[in-house]
């Protein structure tokens, strides 16, 4: 198990150092730099266009500018915004929790919806039932977010009043963060109804930001239990004269899960790659947004710190989740 | 299930508080984060419009007109050479404080020398704080300009110009003209972190500062002791949405009371909407198509004429512009001081401009090459859309046009040498002065690498345009810009395309909102019934 444990950790370091160097040279392949995308009709004069790129270190070789960004790097320097000129790292840290609550809302949300639709779409496999879920999921899969978003912002917000259009909480409260998730912090402020004000406009961005990992999860979950209702041990269950409940809910489902974590754990670039456009729909102030804005202006520090430390989390998640598997599965952690 | 039914439950009560939001604040649903506080340090209209309620300026406009008028100056004097200008301050206007901060003084000529300093003398300690750009001070011209700023008194700044200019109190009344307090600055170099002074701004506005929260909420309270006097509002609260249909429903369920930028699909039912208030006005800018006369048969002023009848200008501004858009006649847009409604247009006559080019000794079909930028501007929603279109239009008078794009930067860049033969670009006013405007087709900018895309020069145009900058006297300058209009329209360096409309949807409750030409976003005289 250690042995796994090591080889893995230790894979992750050249992926890292791939992420580093892809995303340092994909955005200047991208035409226009952060001193011209700036400058409007008018333009720049080549001297203060100089002057800049000196001051951002532009002028000196691609080669140069990887080494003395790696090299911040190893001293914990994320290096600087271009546009706000604040510390990458600050920026990320008060812009990352509010990504991470609306990620945790939506995989709680295509949880609780998704696993009970796969079930009950294998229980009644081939029936109206089963077709209309599957279909519901495919659906769901296959939704633009953007399209999605705002016709349930119409929707339950504006036509049916129901819910807040965006924003992270009323404004009528008016605390400065603790933790960043704002759930917390509203519970912490002790203000009534700052809680179900942060809840209420959860609801919506974690529906859209949930829907695509709902879809998933019920497919996952279908496949799985019906590769494990089929099992010998589940119809020694039901010849014991359990109730359904216990077959399928203590059988059949536990061993059926492993395969759904799997999938929960790797939704987490799907949740990052739909965060970009919730954020965008619903004004939540996380790193989706951050980082197409970094892209749009060519602020090269904040995107290549951004870039970096996301996909940092996520080759981590990615590892916790296989470690996780190859905890409950033998084969995996003797596998070569 | 009963998770999803605590959920509906608190979203109900939630709903039902929102609705009680405080009656005398004021939100505005904005576009975007401000990248800081100090107007100097930025070019985007968002950053303009997040520090404007906290600070004055020397001279302001007036609320949604281009008109200077006294702001933290209350008069000014200038000398008969035109050399010096001379402001008298306002006496006893306040500083706001902040948490840490208590101002010990009123504001005086050292807050003025601070402002324009800091961004003029590369010594000066705060010049490279916050990346120190500085773009406007430098695009205006200012460091050309002005030969001298001095303090004679407390109360007295006295400004002495390289030239005689005209346009530049309109250039002190744009938001890199804002005054800061001195005091504070030296209060934070002391403290060792002045970078906090363009996070957390200090100014003598309507509104103090309270707080921002990157891409999420700015807010502000009223100052209750500004000078012209407390603002009718409590606050004001900008709430950062950046989807435009998000705002707008919004603004439907009373979320925010003036909202930035609709989308042009929506302002149908915004039109229809009982509780909203749709203002328009056309925008400070104007989108051109440029000429370049150094390369023929551009040369000839006939063949000019005869492109800008070839283009069927009210199929573009019905086809691209939707309704955001209205044709334009002359450099300058209408909201301007000195526009021309004399000046006709060229009527849409193929037949007649197809004879015009024979007549220049054209022969037909000819290639020629059209540009279009690879951006969405204020002013043209489309350029390759509005490309397409002419192609076609200039196919029928038998002028074969190559579509050509760069990257922006690069496009800009190689209009400005005057590669071009037929190029679109546009211009956003910056000061609302007519000068703003016609410097583009003055001979200065039609050096290789200038402004003047179309290369023009033409003395009877330049010599009025250098005439009008040296007076004072604001009907003789305007004698003169009617009259560069009418040379502009003759001699067609350009085909003008059109001036976007600017929309701005408020609520119904919200008392003297005024659109302002210039696109900025003022709340101060605003008020909620």
């Amino acid at each position: 198990m250690l042995a796994h444990f090591v080889r893995r950790l230790l894979l992750t370091i050249p992926t890292i150092f791939a992420l580093m160097f892809l995303t340092f040279v994909a955005i200047r392949l991208v035409p226009g730099d952060p001193v011209e995308v700036r400058t409007g009709e008018r333009g720049i004069s080549p001297e203060r266009l100089e002057e800049f790129r000196q001051q951002l270190g532009l002028d000196q070789p691609i080669v140069v500018q990887f080494f003395d960004y790696v090299r911040d790097l190893f001293s914990g320097d994320f290096g600087t915004s271009i546009i706000s000129h604040r510390p990458v790292i600050e920026e990320f840290a008060t812009l990352f929790p509010a990504t991470l609550e609306l990620s945790f809302f939506a995989m709680v949300f295509a949880v609780l919806f998704g696993v009970p639709m796969g079930v009950i779409a294998a229980l009644k496999r081939g029936s109206v039932v089963d077709h209309s879920l599957m279909g519901v999921a495919l659906f769901g899969y296959s939704m633009p977010i953007f399209w999605w978003g705002l016709l349930l912002v119409l929707f339950f917000s504006v036509t049916l009043d129901l819910t807040p259009v965006s924003g992270r909480i009323d404004l009528l409260y008016f605390f400065e963060p603790v933790t960043g998730f704002m759930v917390i912090d509203a519970w912490l402020s002790g203000e009534e109804g700052a809680v179900s004000s942060a809840l209420s406009h959860l609801v919506l961005p974690a529906v859209v930001l949930g829907t695509i990992p709902l879809a998933a999860i019920a497919r996952m979950t279908r496949s799985a239990m019906l590769e494990v209702l089929g099992e010998d041990y589940v119809r020694t269950a039901r010849a014991k004269g359990l109730s359904p409940f216990r077959v399928v809910g203590l059988h059949a489902l536990r061993n059926a899960l492993i395969p759904v974590v799997t999938t929960i754990g790797l939704q987490g670039g799907t949740l990052l790659a739909g965060a970009v456009l919730t954020e965008t729909i619903f004004a939540w102030p996380g790193i989706g947004k951050w980082l197409i804005e970094s892209i749009a202006r060519r602020d090269y520090p904040a995107l290549q710190g951004g870039v970096l430390l996301v996909s940092t989390l996520l080759v981590f998640v990615n590892l916790g989740v296989d470690l996780l598997n190859a905890a409950v599965n033998p084969r995996i952690r003797h596998a070569r | 299930m009963t998770f999803a039914t605590r959920l509906l439950a608190a979203t109900i009560l939630a709903a039902g508080l929102s609705t009680a939001a405080n009656a005398k604040t004021l939100v505005y649903c904005s576009e975007g984060s401000p990248e800081n506080f100090t107007p100097a340090l930025n070019t985007t209209g968002t950053s303009f419009d997040a520090a404007r309620p906290v600070y004055n300026q020397l001279v302001e406009f007036a609320r949604g007109t281009t008109e200077v008028s006294p702001g933290l100056a209350e008069s000014w004097t200038v000398s008969d050479d035109g050399l010096t200008i001379t402001f008298k301050l306002r006496s006893g206007v306040k500083f706001h404080s902040t948490k840490e901060f208590t101002p010990s003084r009123d504001f005086n000529a050292d807050d003025v020398l601070f402002s324009f300093n800091r961004q003029g003398d590369p010594n000066h300690p705060y010049h490279k704080i916050s990346g120190g750009a500085y773009d406007y001070y430098n695009d205006m011209g200012m460091p050309d300009l002005i030969a001298s700023l001095e303090k004679v008194d407390d109360l007295t700044i006295k400004m002495v110009l390289k030239e005689p200019n005209a346009p530049i109190l309109a250039n002190l009344a744009m938001d890199f003209g804002t005054i800061h307090s001195a005091e504070y600055a030296d209060f934070l170099l002391k403290a060792g972190k002045p970078e906090e002074f363009d996070q957390v701004p200090v100014g003598t506005g309507p509104f103090s500062f309270v707080g921002y929260q990157k891409d999420a909420v700015i807010r502000y309270r009223a100052f209750p002791d500004h000078w012209a006097g407390a603002a009718p509002l409590d606050g004001l609260v900008f709430a950062i949405t950046p989807d435009a249909t998000a705002r707008y429903a919004k603004l439907q369920k009373g979320e925010c009371h003036v909202m930035f930028g609709p989308n042009p699909a929506d302002l149908a039912a915004m039109k229809e909407d009982q509780n909203i208030n749709l203002m328009s006005q056309p925008g400070l800018n104007i989108a051109y198509l440029s000429m370049n006369v150094e390369k023929p048969p551009f040369d000839k002023k006939e063949v000019r004429q005869a492109v800008n009848m070839a283009i069927d200008k009210a199929a573009l501004i019905k086809d691209v512009y939707q309704g955001a858009g209205q044709a334009a006649t002359n450099p300058i847009p209408p909201t301007i001081w000195s526009y021309n409604d004399a000046v006709q247009d060229y009527e849409y006559n193929p037949d007649k401009a197809k004879e015009m080019l024979a007549a220049a000794g054209v022969t037909t079909p000819m290639e020629v090459d059209l540009w279009y930028m690879p951006v969405q501007r204020p002013y043209n929603p489309n350029a390759r859309r509005i490309a397409e279109m002419m192609q076609a239009d200039l196919a029928k008078v038998g002028l074969n046009a190559k579509l050509v794009t760069y990257e922006w930067g690069e496009y800009r860049k190689r209009l400005q040498a005057g590669e071009h033969m037929l190029g679109q670009l546009g211009w956003t006013g910056d000061n609302g002065d007519p000068d703003n405007f016609f410097f583009l087709l003055g001979c200065a900018a039609a050096r290789e690498g200038g402004q003047n895309l179309s290369k023009w020069c033409n003395k009877d145009f330049d010599d009025r345009l250098l005439q009008a900058r040296k007076l004072t006297d604001k009907a003789e300058r305007t004698k003169l810009y009617e009259e560069m209009q009418v040379i502009a329209k003759e001699e067609a360096p350009w085909v003008t395309i059109a001036h976007s409309v600017v929309y701005e949807p408020t609520r119904k409750e919200v008392k003297d909102y005024k659109i302002s030409p210039f696109g900025r976003h003022e709340f101060y005289g605003v008020s909620i019934e």
